[in-house]
């Protein structure tokens, strides 16, 4: 009876298991594409050699500077050997929402009704996060 | 002084060392325009030395009990020639990878608590938004010398703070109790099972709030604060609070990762190699750690801190450049 009392929730195990071959995942694709990067196998949006230059400034002035991307503008560039690596970035900061979609049927099916909304507002929060959406203001 | 003590603060020399040489290839200030930003030292040497560093850093934050970030943050932006923006962008990306790393195992068995981390979570992730765009918004120097006073602060924090391995929860929280936050572990060094409860839940949710803007404007991750507020306020043993907060950074900076993500302050050639290298050095520091005494490292970290968050406070007030 003990032991089945100190074994984790069948929630908590669904959301390690996603979290663990999630993560794994993304550090491959994270390491793989920026070996790419670095070999200069495609041609980056900001050339290697130059990059130096510009990673003092601060990122508003990079990007007015370069003409570089903001929200999911790098999506459109993926091809290019600097914005490839995104690609396993946005894996890792995308997982969590990921494995709260994952926990909450198991949430549903028990009627766990607090962890139903605190579920859905955390999906709702990092969403609105990632969408873009949100902008700093300008000073 | 045993020997690995010896080795680890050879490392932390070394890596002060790097970090000195660093600055001084580099152009000084961080308001720079490109011309005068470009230094002297190959493009290469840089994600390199990032590499040997966030490996150390790794190693020394597993001895230490804290998490990479709060290293990170202070060091590299002290003494690397990045702008703070992309150093604390690269930092909760770090923080957030090795969470994500640590996550599965400490739920698995059941020291982190999803019942305790989701309402946090939510609450912190929230905060860390604000947080992120906040500290986006701030000039340079101002959020230098703010990141200065904070590292400093947290540097008070883990000299002076007592934590408390099972502290006496008579009776929980009406809120913790109709969320159900509770839970039961095996601690192994006793060979029996400890039940928990938690109380001063709201108190704790308002902590939450603060510790989450200071995570998103810094980029630090958070454990040195969210631990004391887990196993001092609201109760839980300190087992669970250290997991628990290790967990909870995987949300929380989620969040602002991808504020920073979305306002372009995520340079690859600064985050690829520092999650490459501290979570390497963190697999290394859990072999070292059966073999270290921990009060030394943990003054050591303290020192290290003291140092880079002086060197921060310094560069923000633009007395040490």
């Amino acid at each position: 009876m003990s032991n089945d009392k100190v074994k984790a929730s069948e929630e908590q195990i669904a959301y390690a298991n996603i979290l663990n071959i999630g993560m794994w995942f993304g550090l491959a694709v994270l390491t793989f594409t920026f070996i790419i990067y670095v070999s200069g196998i495609f041609q980056s949006f900001v050339p290697i050699e130059d990059l130096p230059k510009y990673w003092g400034m601060k990122a508003k002035d990079y990007i007015h500077i370069l003409n570089a991307p903001t929200g999911w503008g790098w999506a459109a560039m993926i091809g290019k050997g600097d914005y490839m690596n995104f690609v396993g970035i946005a894996m890792l900061a995308g997982l969590t929402i990921l494995c709260y979609l994952v926990i909450l049927p198991i949430l549903i099916r028990k009627k766990d009704t607090p962890y139903i909304i605190i579920a859905i507002l955390e999906v709702a929060v990092l969403a609105l996060a990632a969408s873009g959406i949100l902008k700093v203001g300008g000073h | 002084m045993s020997k690995t003590t010896r080795v680890l603060i050879f490392l932390a020399v070394s890596m002060i060392l790097i970090g000195a040489v660093a600055v001084f290839a580099s152009t000084e200030g961080s308001e720079v325009i490109p011309a005068a930003a470009a230094s002297n030292v190959a493009w290469w040497v840089w994600p390199l030395s990032l590499l040997v560093v966030t490996f150390v850093l790794g190693i020394v934050a597993v001895l230490g009990g804290v998490g990479g970030g709060v290293l990170f943050v202070p060091i590299i932006g002290g003494f690397y020639p990045f702008n703070l923006d992309f150093v604390r962008g690269a930092g909760l990306l770090v923080a957030l990878a090795g969470a994500l790393a640590a996550g599965p195992g400490l739920l698995k068995r059941n020291l982190a608590s999803l019942r305790l981390a989701l309402p946090v979570a939510l609450i912190a992730s929230a905060a860390a938004i604000v947080g992120a765009l906040i500290g986006l918004a701030l000039p340079q120097n101002v959020i230098q010398t703010l990141l200065g006073a904070t590292i400093l602060f947290i540097v008070l924090i883990m000299a002076l703070a007592k934590k408390s391995d099972f502290p006496n929860v008579p009776k929980p929280d009406a809120l913790s109790q109709s969320l159900a936050i509770t839970g039961i572990y095996t601690e192994q060094s006793l060979g029996k099972d400890i039940e928990w409860q938690v109380h001063k839940t709201p108190q704790a949710l308002f902590m939450f709030i603060i510790i989450g803007v200071m995570a998103g404007m810094f980029g630090l991750g958070a454990g040195w604060a969210n631990v004391p507020v887990l196993n001092l306020m609201m109760g839980a043993p300190l087992k669970v609070s250290v997991a628990t907060s290790k967990f909870l950074l995987s949300i929380t900076d989620t969040s602002a990762a991808w504020i920073y993500l979305n306002e372009g302050a995520v340079l690859p050639m600064i985050v690829a190699p520092s999650i490459v290298g501290i979570m390497l050095g963190s697999m290394v520091g859990v072999k070292i750690l059966a073999r270290t005494k921990p009060k030394a490292i943990k003054w050591m970290v303290i020192g290290l801190l003291l140092f880079a968050g002086t060197r921060a406070l310094l560069k923000g007030l633009g007395i040490w450049k």
